[in-house]
């Protein structure tokens, strides 16, 4: 069989000659992925995201060596790596502050997708490869979280593995099946090792990867939402566009640069942020006989633990009026058959949840469907945003008005989930749990309400 | 950029509205923290002094079974030092961690619990309100005699504590001063309660209009003032001791953390550059 036809020389002709797939690959995603000119630093997020992981995974490599998954001595382990393995605090202490930046990045990633309508048409799989990664993320951030085998580890597991339980029939026995015990135990511990250091982290980078052919396939966004692939030149190439290599990975490096000097800050001066990224409570070790007074999760949770305790049987009310609410509005948007099935459902889910309804199910299990919703309602975007342009910049000001509020909620929401349940909290996460749903509900109505302006021909970009 | 500066205002309105309401909510009373004077843990005199005081007043009831013995290298004791002077079992080793032989099951008879481990405790006992140092600094100092506790000891930190006073002849006799604001069933009142050096008490009780918040100080009024200062000397070096070990990285992250850093800088001045020269192509 003839060689392939190689334009390299040397090694590199060798290689190509034989597997032509490297270098076609390095220029489809690098020298010759054609990305806009105009991005701006909200588009470095996903770079570090990848930064990050790699981080997770290379520490994580090396915490496995000296980590036990044993109750017995996971504790000590993980002191004795911070103690005796030479190195072995700036490993674990990567690995830690790894975890809270990974979701500091990935949250201005998301962040970034809502300003400019990243994930709009052709852009939707890339997006529901995001909402997965978001997913697997919280999966692999919550199970690691119990390896150190400290009191917090302990009953927040404890507490999230109860939620289970909530679900009707299935739910105790569901709840067993995952810890492998009636209370997290050695079993639990066993487990959520093996899951975190293989079984997602697999999942988690096939993800990434099918996120970045798909992104790669389309072609990136920009500020200003518009296609760049409208406008090419005769060769093909976008107008706006840049080789990818080397005008981002110079800019990224830069950005990466920074965001080091920020990530080992925190690594060498303050590795436990002020216990919020190594929560104070974990330097106990887990004592299934003593619950700790107050339970919190780690920060990044905080808004999803906020809604679950926001829903208690008053908030059924607000909630069960609510659906209904939203099936009378559905009800006067669509039409056909649509119309009767949607007030239906809506009618049929309310009598489920209203407190004097002979149906009504245990607060308690609404509020685990809500935590779960406020994470999934992500994946609707697409089909929730019927804005016709794509990016804020051409948008009302108002609608930017709107994303900020529901970025205000989301931090108040994480603020109050840290905290002890209060008398203020009783009114804030209730008013803030309804808020984050309007945001994204009522989304297919005032995304298209207002005055838009045009969006540019061309990209706006002002030289360097 | 307009919308930069916004993102940022709404930021910190949230921050400080978060705080404030944060203050607020912060329920659990408990006496206010003396400040640990937290340059001592640089302090190495002070150091080997902690360590002398915890091995031969904590240790043995407490374990630290997370330290080397030999770690106390770091804080400048040789191994002879070590061994000579901290290690009172002839069958322990240098190399071995400072584990204890009483059986927790003894210990549970004796106290009604186990006693902690301290190798982590400055740590463990830090909070989102005060600093573990604080609180070990304010808990060791806040001991008074009590005739009614089982032990004939009590503790202002962590009232009906099952630690006696270890160290109650270096501290010497005090009189304990103890105001509490309570909500009862008839409404607010200050009960102070007054500890005489052999634990007798003197309830005094005032009724408060209003409805003031609940709290809880106290006084000490030490016969021999000079031994209690130097009791409060000690104390400091122990709870600076007790927060080397509860991180003993502590020293070298920092000094490595510094030339991290300055790498990283000249890291991202060079990458900056870089960055500049090729986007002048870019019209």
């Amino acid at each position: 069989m003839a060689l392939h036809e190689t334009e390299y020389k040397g090694l590199l002709g060798w290689v190509d000659q034989r597997m032509p797939t490297l270098m076609s690959e390095y220029k489809k995603h690098l020298s010759e992925y054609y990305a806009p000119k105009n991005f701006n630093v909200w588009y470095i997020f996903g770079g570090l995201a990848i930064t990050v992981l790699a981080i997770q995974i290379v520490t994580g490599i090396f915490l496995t060596m000296h980590y036990k998954p044993d109750a017995r001595y996971a504790f000590e382990s993980v002191e004795y790596i911070m103690r005796e393995v030479p190195g072995g605090w700036f490993i674990r202490y990567m690995h830690s502050t790894g975890a809270s930046f990974f979701f500091i990045v990935v949250y201005l990633h998301m962040f970034r997708a809502l300003m400019y309508g990243s994930y709009r048409k052709p852009r939707e799989l890339i997006w529901i490869f995001g909402c997965l990664i978001f997913l697997c993320l919280m999966a692999e951030a919550f199970m690691g979280y119990l390896l150190p085998w400290g009191q917090m580890s302990y009953w927040g597991a404890q507490v999230i593995v109860n939620l289970f339980a909530a679900i009707p029939r299935i739910g105790p026995d569901l709840a067993v099946f995952i810890r492998g015990d009636y209370v997290v135990s050695d079993a639990t511990l066993n487990r959520f090792f093996a899951l975190h250091v293989i079984a997602i982290p697999l999942v988690l980078i096939g993800l990434v990867v099918a996120h970045i052919l798909a992104l790669h396939d389309v072609g990136s966004n920009n500020p200003d939402g518009i296609e760049i692939k409208d406008k090419k030149d005769e060769k093909g190439r976008p107008l706006d566009g840049i080789p990818f290599h080397p005008y981002y990975t110079v800019h990224d490096i830069f950005w990466l640069g920074l965001f080091l000097i920020a990530f080992f800050s925190v690594v060498f001066f303050l590795p436990e942020a002020g216990g919020y990224f190594l929560e104070w409570t974990n330097f106990n070790p887990a004592n299934p006989l003593s619950t700790p007074a107050h339970i919190a999760p780690v920060w990044y949770f905080t808004p999803y633990y906020s809604v679950l305790r926001a829903v208690t049987t008053p908030f059924m009310w607000a909630l069960g009026l609510g659906v209904i609410g939203y099936g009378i509005l559905l009800y006067f948007t669509f039409r056909g058959t649509l119309r009767f099935v949607s007030l239906g459902a809506a009618l049929v889910l309310a009598v489920f949840m209203l407190p004097l309804s002979p149906l009504a199910l245990d607060p308690k299990f609404w509020g685990v469907v809500a935590m779960g919703a406020a994470v999934m309602i992500f994946f609707g975007l697409p089909w929730l945003d019927h804005s016709p342009v794509r990016s804020m910049r051409y948008r009302p000001q108002w609608h930017f008005g709107l994303l900020m509020a529901f970025v205000l909620v989301f931090l108040v929401l994480g603020y109050f989930g840290l905290q002890p349940p209060s008398a203020a909290n009783e009114i804030i996460a209730p008013v803030g749990t309804l808020l984050y749903f309007a945001f994204f509900l009522l989304m297919p109505w005032w995304s298209r309400m207002g005055e838009f302006k045009t969006p540019p021909d061309r990209v706006t970009f002002h030289p360097h | 950029m307009n919308r930069i500066k916004n993102l940022i205002i709404t930021l910190a309105a949230v921050l400080v509205g978060g705080l404030a309401a944060g203050a607020q909510a912060a329920g659990g009373v408990t006496v206010p923290m003396d400040v640990f004077p937290a340059a001592r843990t640089k302090d190495l005199a002070a150091l080997q002094n902690g360590a002398r005081i915890f091995a031969n007043h904590c240790l043995n009831c407490h374990s630290a079974t997370l330290m080397r013995w030999n770690r106390l290298q770091d804080i400048g004791l040789d191994e002879r030092q070590i061994r000579d002077f901290l290690i009172f079992d002839p069958n322990r080793k240098v190399g071995e961690t400072m584990q204890i032989s009483m059986k927790s099951s003894d210990a549970k008879s004796w106290f009604g619990k186990v006693p902690p481990d301290l190798s982590v405790i400055v740590r463990a006992r830090t909070t989102f309100d005060y600093r573990g140092t604080d609180y070990l600094f304010t808990l060791l100092r806040g001991y008074y005699r009590d005739a009614d506790s089982a032990t004939g000891w009590n503790n202002v930190v962590y009232p009906n504590i099952a630690m006696p006073h270890v160290l109650w002849y270096q501290h010497g006799p005090r009189e304990a001063t103890i105001t509490r604001v309570v909500h009862g069933d008839k409404g607010s009142e200050r009960v102070v309660s007054v500890y005489d050096v052999d634990g007798k008490v003197t309830v005094t009780r005032t009724p408060l209009p209003g409805h003031p918040p609940e709290s809880i100080e106290a006084r000490f009024k030490p016969v021999d003032a000079e031994q209690a200062r130097r009791f409060d000397e000690d104390m400091a070096d122990l709870v600076a001791y007790l927060a080397f070990m509860t991180d003993p990285s502590a020293v070298d992250r920092k000094r490595i953390g510094v030339w991290v850093l300055v790498f990283l800088l000249l890291f991202t001045g060079a990458a900056w550059w870089l960055n500049r020269t090729f986007w002048r192509d870019i019209k």
